[in-house]
């Protein structure tokens, strides 16, 4: 690894937003650190299926942004790894960064032998836990850096051991450890993104109670056709079409009881996914609940265009409860319009529910005087010195924002080790 | 930038806001339905307070007022742990009917209003609720066959309510009371008229 210095700009988060303020940072000839706790970089743009406005699949973009990074070797990236203190100030920050082992090094050529002798399976953390994966796995067919990981939970077994015998290439070394490093750097770009709120609390929409009650960031995951349902677009419950379906908008936003704030991409990533279903099934039929529609900035002409459809329906109304009709498991939804006030019980094949963003960052182990927002985010302001925020480490922000804030981000910190010189 | 704010508010708003207890609260509704769709009872009332919120912000006091609905609320609670924007709907609710039977426009008739208020005489009497006449009032309070007839219905649940203790037959000569009566009445007195002040001002 480059030797880091006072002129090295450190980039927590390797989400669109780190990459993106990686990429814009060393292609002008600066120094960079990224670091990112999961085995592969990409963040949750990763997870989605298909982008909105375009309706075109992430993988490209973020394909070129891995092939960018590729070609620079001003950018080093450390994965499974995460910030334990920061102290000092503007241009002379010291961070010290705690790696976990991932039992696989450098020779992996990701060729997938480890995986077949593996028996054992985990809880598959980039399907939001909804299938297994291998104790050897890849994150998912495009990880970057394309390199299995080995769990924890088999390296003192004869599994372990398996695993290790099957590799040709000698990249299994189950000695590795938990290492720590310590960097200066003269600037932090704080990068660390979002969480999908926990559906689970939201008690009355009985997420935990109910198949066919999945969250937004679940769907995506079902309409991937290497997803939990290969792609397919079923019932939790029984495997049947679900053909029927119905979004709560602002799940966990815009409510005192959860989070405060708009989460913004909502109403957008919504009006996108019904467009999952009316693709998917030629008597597919979506029916939107919502207080307002709020399709940020210029995105209103895709608002219309969703409108317009006869097998897409809105009604304006914050469903109050889910039941669920024993005979059949169908989701009941409950409430009030507000167009007309007219009660409502109504069955769906399955419920989406939108869920709100939160931000994931971990303030406990920012300097004290670093300004973060009563909803969590970080604000960008003079007294934050030589740290910046990028992304939804900011604000919640669809991926064209999180780009430009983190462009915006990178000018900053570039600007800092400038003047260090 | 108040002043155009004012604007917006209609008169009825604005006493709302002053008058009723927790009134300044119904601006802040966005009128989303949940408590709409949470009450138990919503189906049987004529207004959900979704809907009273908007006719108070559309100055329709006669309608408001007159409204059978603050008077059906049971205190569940449903609403206000729901409500996204944390408004205390169930108090606004009884703050409501407070109002209403304050300016006489509650509805008449109403048994919550009638039998609450057989309550509170009885209540304030002695500082001791009288069960035996809180019972017999409630009764008799739809005339003296129905109240026969409530009273042979009930009279298995009274026998009981005597040998377990529950009252005594004795509460018909005065009934039991509080030490201090006059005292308990000045410290009324002077709540009621605190509160006048307020409302009439
Ligand atoms: C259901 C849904 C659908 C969406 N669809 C679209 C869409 O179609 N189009 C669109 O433009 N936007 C969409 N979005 C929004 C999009 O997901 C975000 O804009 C984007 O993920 C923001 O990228 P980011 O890099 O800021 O954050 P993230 O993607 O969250 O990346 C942050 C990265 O930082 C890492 N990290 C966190 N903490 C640490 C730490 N302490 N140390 C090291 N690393 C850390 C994380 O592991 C992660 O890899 C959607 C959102 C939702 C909820």
């Amino acid at each position: 690894m480059a030797i880091a210095t006072n002129q090295t700009i450190l980039i927590v988060g390797g989400g669109i937003s780190g990459m993106t303020a990686a990429i814009e940072a060393a292609e002008i000839g600066k120094n960079v650190i990224l670091i990112e706790k999961r085995p592969f970089i990409g963040g949750r743009v990763s997870q989605i299926y298909k982008y909105f406005p375009k309706l075109c699949f992430p993988t490209c973009g973020l394909e070129i942004n891995q092939k960018r990074i590729k070609q620079n070797s001003g950018i080093n990236i450390l994965t499974m790894s995460q910030v334990a203190s920061v102290t000092g100030s503007t241009g002379d920050y010291e961070v010290v960064i705690k790696t976990s082992p991932r039992y696989i090094n450098e020779k992996c050529t990701a060729c997938g032998d480890c995986a077949t002798v593996a028996t054992s399976e985990i809880d598959n953390e980039f399907n939001y836990n909804l299938n297994k994966t291998k104790s050897a796995y890849l994150p998912y067919s495009n990880a970057y850096p394309q390199r299995y990981v080995i769990d924890e939970s088999v390296i003192k077994t004869d599994e372990g051991k398996k695993i290790a015998d099957s590799c040709k290439v000698g990249a299994v070394d189950l000695s590795m450890q938990e290492s720590e490093t310590t960097l200066k750097v003269a600037s932090i770009i704080w990068a660390t993104g979002w969480q999908p709120f926990d559906a689970d609390k939201i008690q009355p929409y009985g997420h935990d109670r109910f198949d066919n009650v999945i969250s937004s960031v679940e769907f995506e995951r079902m309409m991937d056709p290497m997803g939990p349902t290969s792609g397919k677009l079923v019932r939790p419950s029984d495997g049947r079409d679900a053909k029927n379906v119905a979004f709560v908008q602002c799940a966990g936003s815009r409510d005192h009881n959860y989070l405060k704030h708009c989460s913004r991409i909502c109403c957008m990533a919504t009006l996108k996914q019904t467009t999952y279903i009316t693709d998917t099934y030629e008597d597919g039929k979506a029916d939107i609940y919502y207080i307002d529609i709020r399709a940020i900035d210029r995105f209103e002409d895709f608002y219309q265009k969703i409108k317009n459809k006869d097998n897409v329906n809105f009604i304006k109304s914050k469903v109050a409860s889910i039941t669920e009709d024993k005979k059949n498991k169908n989701p009941v939804l409950n409430g009030v319009d507000t167009e007309g006030y007219h009660r409502y019980a109504n069955s769906y094949d399955m419920v989406v529910l939108a869920v709100g963003m939160q931000p994931a960052m971990d303030t406990s182990i920012l300097p004290k005087d670093i300004t973060i927002n009563e909803h969590g985010f970080m604000e960008n302001n003079d007294n934050n010195g030589g740290m910046f925020a990028a992304g939804c480490a900011a604000d919640a922000l669809d991926v064209n924002r999180s780009v430009q804030s983190a462009t915006a981000a990178a000018l900053k910190a570039v600007q800092v080790v400038n003047s260090q010189s | 930038m108040s002043d155009m704010i004012n604007q917006y508010r209609n008169n009825f708003l604005k006493e709302v806001e002053s008058k009723v207890e927790e009134g300044e609260w119904v601006k802040n509704c966005m009128q989303c339905g949940v408590c709409a769709g949470s009450c138990p009872l919503g189906d049987a009332w004529e207004h959900t307070p979704q809907k009273i919120f908007m006719m108070i912000r559309a100055g329709k006091k006669q309608e408001v007022l007159s409204s059978d609905a603050m008077w059906m609320c049971t205190s569940c609670y449903n609403c206000i742990v729901r409500c996204p924007r944390e408004l205390p709907i169930t108090h606004i609710m009884h703050g409501l009917a407070h109002y209403a039977k304050r300016l006489g426009l509650a509805p008449k008739n109403n048994p919550t209003l009638k039998f609450a208020q057989i309550f509170w005489n009885n209540l304030t009497k002695t500082g001791r609720v009288n069960e035996l006449k809180v019972g017999l009032s409630l009764y008799f309070m739809n005339g003296f066959v129905e109240g026969i007839k409530t009273s042979l219905k009930m009279q298995k649940v009274g026998l009981n309510m005597i040998k377990n203790k529950r009252f005594s037959i004795a509460e018909a000569w005065g009934g039991h009371s509080v030490k201090d009566k006059s005292g308990l009445h000045k410290m009324l007195k002077k709540a009621y008229d605190l509160e006048s002040a307020r409302v009439d001002k």
